[in-house]
C-alpha cells in the first residue's frame, strides 16, 4: 500500500504518528518518491539532502517505537516533518551555494540559529532550494545554478527570491519551508505559488547563519499551505535572543518592545488558537484597506480575488476602512538605496581569500579581488553592488542615502499611525498574478516594480503574510496580503488562520 | 547623471572589473533606476531623524568572555589556499 501523504498539515503528520499510523521513514519515503518524480519539471532544489535525511528519520522512528514516553509533543511540535531550507541558510557540512558561483562549493562548518532550532524541534531536512543569487530577485530567474518553475503551470516564474522554498511546498516536496525575506522574498513567491508565506517582525527570528543581503530588512520566516502550520513553524524558531545576532530581541513579547501589548507567539497560543472560528477570530475586528496598493496598476483580477477577502472579513464581522499612507509610494525608490547599500557592504567579504571562488591567474591581490569577483557575481548582483556602491559614494551620500533613510521613516510613522486604528491592513502581495519566464529580465526597473506592495513592511519593520485569496483565468495563484503592527505576529497569523477557516 | 567614468569608478570602488559591454549596460541601466529615485526629491525631510533600523536597539554587550566556538581547521577548510594557520593571497602591491 503506497500512501502518497499528499497536502499533509503539519497536525496530519503529528497525529498519523501519535496513532501508530505512520512513521517518520514512511512519510520521507512518499516524500522523496514525489521529488524524485516531479523535481525535473520543477526544479526545486538546488541540493537535496536525502541520505541525512533518511538517518535523521530513522531515529525518530526508533524513538517512537521504543520510547515515546521521552517525546515531548507539545515541544517537539515538528516531529518527523519535512521541511525544506533556502540555500542562503547555514547548514553544517551541506553546501550552502545562494545560488551564486561565488559560493559554488561552500559547506559551512556549522548551522544557522533558524534552521538549528527547527532541527530541534524535530524537522526533518530534505534539501536547500532554489533562489535568485543572494536573493536578489522577483523570480528565481537570477539563479547561477538553475530554474525554478511554477508548480502551477511550468511556462511560469514561481517568484522569488525564495522561489525554490514556495515551489517546494506547491508541489508537495515539503510541508514547510524556510525563505528569507528583505523586501517581500518570501511573500511575493508564497503568492506566486498559491502557499502561505510570512515575514515576521524585525528581530523576531536569529538571522545567524543567513547569509546577509540587506541586515536591517532580512529577516528569515515560513512556507506552509496553511496559517496554521506557519504559525507552528514560527513559534519553534521565534522568541528567544541569540548571543550570535545582536539585532534578534531580548524577550520581544516583554514590556521593552511589544508597547502595544500583543500575545506572545508561543505554542499555548498557536494552540489556543486551533479551536476558535472565523467569527470569533474577526468580531470586532478593524481592517484597514491599504489604499495606495489597491486599484491603479493593478490586474483587475487581483484586486476582484482581494477584495472578496475583505468582503468575507466584512461576512464574519470585521469593520472595514480605507486607510491611506502617502509615503508608501516612495518605498520602491527608498528600498532600492538602501537594500543596495546594504548589500553592497554585505557582500564585500566574497573576496576569494576566506571561502569561496578565486581567480587563480591574478599576479597581486587587486585584481584577484577584481577577477573573482567578476567571474562569481552574476548581472543583478553586481548591479546591485554597484547602485549601492554609488548611493553610499563621497559626493552622493546625502542626496540618495541620507535621504532614503529619511523617507524610510516617514513610511514608518504612516504605518504608526493606521495602526492606531486598524489592527491590520490588506492588500494584494503583488500587484500582478505570476508572470511567464523572461517577460521581465530585460529591464531591471519593470522586475524591481513586482515588489511594490510587499516592501514597506519591510522598511518598517512590521510583519507581513501573503495568504492564497483566489486564481485568474488560467488558473495561477492570487495572494492577499496582510500586514499587521510590529510584534502582532500571533494576533496577524491567528486572522489569517481565521480566514482559511471561514474558506474551507 | 551617471557616466561611463562614474560607472568605471564606482566598480573600482566595489572591487568589480567590468567588461566594456557591462560598463555600457550598467550605465544605461543604473541611469534609469537612479532617474527613478528622483522622485525621493520631491518629499519634505526638513528635521527628519534618518532611520537606519526598524527596532531602536543600541549598544547590545554580552560578557567579556573566551569561549571556545568553532574548530579553526573547519573555519579554513573552505579557504581556496591556506599554508599552516594562514589565508594565503597573491602579493600585494609592488
Amino acid at each position: 500500500m503506497a500512501i502518497d501523504y499528499k497536502a499533509s498539515t503539519i497536525n496530519d503528520l503529528t497525529q498519523l504518528y501519535r496513532s501508530g499510523e505512520a512513521t517518520p521513514s514512511q512519510v520521507l519515503e512518499a516524500y522523496i518518491k514525489r521529488i524524485e518524480r516531479d523535481e525535473a519539471r520543477v526544479g526545486a532544489f538546488i541540493t537535496t539532502t536525502f541520505d541525512e535525511a533518511r538517518e535523521i528519520a530513522h531515529r525518530l522512528d526508533k524513538r517512537l517505537a521504543d520510547a515515546p514516553e521521552t517525546i515531548d509533543w507539545d515541544k517537539e511540535t515538528l516531529f518527523g516533518v519535512p521541511v525544506a531550507l533556502k540555500d542562503n541558510m547555514c547548514t553544517q557540512g551541506v553546501k550552502t551555494t545562494c545560488a551564486s558561483k561565488i559560493l559554488g562549493d561552500f559547506r559551512p562548518p556549522y548551522d544557522g540559529t533558524a534552521p538549528g532550532r527547527l532541527r530541534a524541534h524535530g524537522a526533518v531536512f530534505v534539501g536547500k532550494t532554489n533562489l535568485d543569487e543572494f536573493a536578489m530577485g522577483s523570480s528565481c530567474e537570477n539563479s547561477a545554478f538553475m530554474r525554478t518553475t511554477n508548480p502551477h503551470n511550468a511556462d511560469y516564474v514561481p517568484g522569488g527570491s525564495s522561489g525554490g522554498s514556495a515551489a517546494s511546498v506547491a508541489a508537495d516536496f515539503a510541508v514547510a519551508a524556510l525563505g528569507s525575506d528583505t523586501g517581500g522574498s518570501i511573500r511575493q513567491p508564497a503568492s506566486f505559488c498559491g502557499v502561505v508565506g510570512m515575514k515576521p517582525t524585525y528581530g523576531l527570528v536569529s538571522r545567524y547563519g543567513l547569509v546577509a543581503f540587506a541586515s536591517s530588512l532580512d529577516q528569515i520566516g515560513p512556507f506552509t499551505r496553511t496559517a496554521y502550520d506557519a504559525a507552528l513553524v514560527l513559534a519553534a524558531m521565534c522568541g528567544q535572543k541569540d548571543p550570535r545576532d545582536s539585532t534578534s530581541l531580548e524577550d520581544p513579547f516583554g514590556k521593552t518592545f511589544n508597547k502595544r501589548g500583543f500575545a506572545a507567539l508561543d505554542q499555548g497560543f498557536v494552540k489556543a488558537m486551533q479551536a476558535k472560528t472565523g467569527q470569533e477570530i474577526y468580531k470586532g475586528a478593524r481592517v484597514g484597506v491599504f489604499k495606495e496598493l489597491m486599484g491603479q496598476g493593478n490586474d483587475p483580477q487581483v484586486d476582484k480575488a482581494v477584495s472578496a477577502s475583505i468582503e468575507r472579513m466584512r461576512e464574519l464581522g470585521a469593520t472595514i476602512t480605507e486607510v491611506s499612507l502617502p509615503n508608501a509610494k516612495y518605498a520602491l525608490a527608498v528600498y532600492y538605496i538602501l537594500a543596495t547599500a546594504e548589500a553592497s557592504a554585505n557582500l564585500a567579504r566574497f573576496d576569494g581569500v576566506r571561502y569561496g571562488l578565486r581567480d587563480p591567474k591574478a599576479k597581486d591581490l587587486l585584481n584577484m579581488y577584481l577577477e573573482t569577483r567578476h567571474e562569481g557575481f552574476g548581472p543583478e548582483v553586481k548591479r546591485r553592488i554597484m547602485l549601492g556602491t554609488y548611493a553610499l559614494s563621497s559626493g552622493y551620500y546625502d542626496a540618495y542615502y541620507k535621504k532614503a533613510q529619511q523617507v524610510r521613516r516617514l513610511i514608518a510613522s504612516d504605518f504608526e499611525r493606521v495602526f492606531a486604528e486598524c489592527d491590520f491592513l490588506v492588500s494584494p502581495t503583488s500587484p500582478i498574478p505570476p508572470f511567464k519566464f523572461d517577460e521581465k529580465t530585460g529591464d531591471p526597473l519593470t522586475m524591481y516594480l513586482a515588489d511594490v506592495a510587499t516592501i514597506p513592511a519591510n522598511l518598517a519593520g512590521i510583519p507581513g503574510i501573503s495568504l492564497p485569496c483566489g486564481t485568474t483565468d488560467n488558473d495561477l495563484p492570487i495572494g492577499l496580503q496582510m500586514l499587521g503592527p510590529q510584534l502582532s505576529d500571533a494576533h496577524l497569523l491567528q486572522y489569517a488562520h481565521g480566514l482559511q477557516q471561514s474558506a474551507d | 547623471m551617471i557616466t561611463q567614468k562614474d560607472v568605471l569608478h564606482v566598480a573600482k570602488l566595489a572591487r568589480l572589473s567590468l567588461t566594456d559591454d557591462e560598463a555600457a549596460q550598467f550605465t544605461e541601466q543604473l541611469g534609469r533606476v537612479l532617474g527613478y529615485m528622483e522622485q525621493l526629491n520631491e518629499v519634505d525631510t526638513e528635521g527628519v531623524e534618518p532611520m537606519s533600523h526598524p527596532i531602536p536597539v543600541v549598544n547590545v554587550m554580552r560578557d567579556d568572555e573566551i569561549v571556545r566556538d568553532l574548530d579553526r581547521q573547519a573555519l579554513m577548510a573552505n579557504a581556496p589556499v591556506t599554508e599552516g594557520a594562514f589565508f594565503k593571497v597573491p602579493k600585494i602591491g609592488e
